[in-house]
């Protein structure tokens, strides 16, 4: 044995952690950001018109109704465009109840500025849609805005 | 031969790359944010009161039938051309408004056979069922577009001092106006509702009818 022993060899030296919490906080950041809440599971086909004089949406007063066919996943509702509220589809008649319901829920102070989100596809029947208008207009909820993709033509 | 310790990875810039990395995606991820056009629905009118006549002149109807064909006045355009058409009408300044004044700020032809005032232009919107959703955006589009291009041809005649570096001065009050949506501003709530009297947005829209 010698006086001088050496050290042991081969055993790596531990790589440095130091840096993992940057690396969690930088996917953390990454998804809060990049992630959009969806409030309902969408089962319908929803690929918006696009039009260019688009105004900004006040998400805080908005009921969402969307409109389509039956995506892929739920062919056995039919081919027939389909109304959705929330998480289930609707007929025309039930517009008017679950509209009247979507507004109970807003704060009192927005309940008088509810703006309906119309969200129809492209390719649905404008029939469709004034049967949702008509019924919007038995529930007084008269303001209305038809979601589309902004064209960016005149920028 | 010795063997050699690996030497140690410098970790220090490590969270430099890291914050590089966060950064980048923070400024190039939009959030996705609902846009869309605002419209108003009339409410359900019950009374049992004559609507009054209009003339046919201050009428401007657009049709769109069942293949997607776009009609204004009885005559089939592309819709390339129905912008345009919108503003010539709502623009004509023929006559009076209701209180017998003339449109001293139109800049239309002022023909005869088209509207008195942009106070009594009706834009008469009808669709068939079978119309797809996407053509009867565009059309609404256009015509809300007519609306906005004389709105803002005014906003810019009245109140460019105000806004000497804006492009859309209409454009700019409204941005203003939801800024300040916590102080409200008199001055320009006023000013946007003038605009919007100059050309108020008569924009109706027939029931299609049922088959």
């Amino acid at each position: 044995m010698s006086k001088f022993r050496k050290k042991d060899k081969g055993g790596l030296p531990a790589i440095s952690t130091a840096s993992l919490p940057d690396i969690v906080f930088m996917l953390l950041f990454f998804f809060m950001v990049a992630t959009v809440m969806r409030d309902s599971t969408l089962m319908i086909e929803n690929q918006l018109p696009s039009a260019d004089q688009v105004e900004k949406l006040q998400k805080d007063r908005t009921i969402f109704i969307y409109g389509g066919k039956p995506s892929d996943m739920y062919k056995q509702f039919g081919k027939e465009p389909r109304i959705q509220f929330n998480d289930a589809f609707i007929t025309v008649e039930e517009v008017q109840s679950s509209v009247m319901q979507g507004i109970n829920d807003l704060t009192e102070e927005l309940q008088s500025r509810v703006v309906i989100g119309l969200k129809v596809d492209k390719n649905t029947n404008a029939g469709l849609v004034s049967d949702i208008k008509q019924e919007l207009r038995k529930a007084n909820a008269l303001k209305v805005m038809y979601i589309a993709n902004s064209k960016n033509d005149d920028l | 031969m010795a063997k050699r310790a690996a030497p140690e990875v410098n970790a220090g810039s490590m969270a430099d790359i890291a914050f590089l990395l966060l950064i980048f995606f923070l400024v190039t991820t939009t959030i996705e944010k609902d846009k869309g056009l605002l419209r108003s629905l009339p409410p359900i009118d019950d009374t049992e009161v004559e609507p009054p006549v209009i003339r046919q002149k201050n009428l401007f109807t657009v049709n769109i039938n069942r293949n997607n064909q776009l009609l204004v006045e009885e005559e089939e355009i592309p819709i390339s051309q129905l912008r345009q058409a919108a503003i010539d009408f709502l623009d004509n300044g023929g006559g009076t408004n209701p209180a017998g004044q003339r449109c001293d700020y139109c800049k239309g032809n002022r023909s005869e056979d088209s509207s008195d005032h942009p106070d009594k232009a009706i834009i008469s919107m009808k669709h068939d069922r079978e119309t797809t959703y996407e053509k009867y955006m565009d059309v609404q589009n256009e015509l809300v577009a007519a609306y906005n291009f004389l709105r803002e041809r005014e906003a810019s005649r009245l109140y460019k001092q105000y806004y000497p570096n804006a492009d859309k001065v209409f454009t700019a009050m409204l941005e203003e106006k939801d800024k300040n949506q916590f102080s409200k501003d008199e001055v320009l709530n006023d000013r946007i509702e003038t605009i919007k009297k100059l050309f108020p947005m008569k924009l109706s829209e027939a029931e299609p009818d049922k088959k």
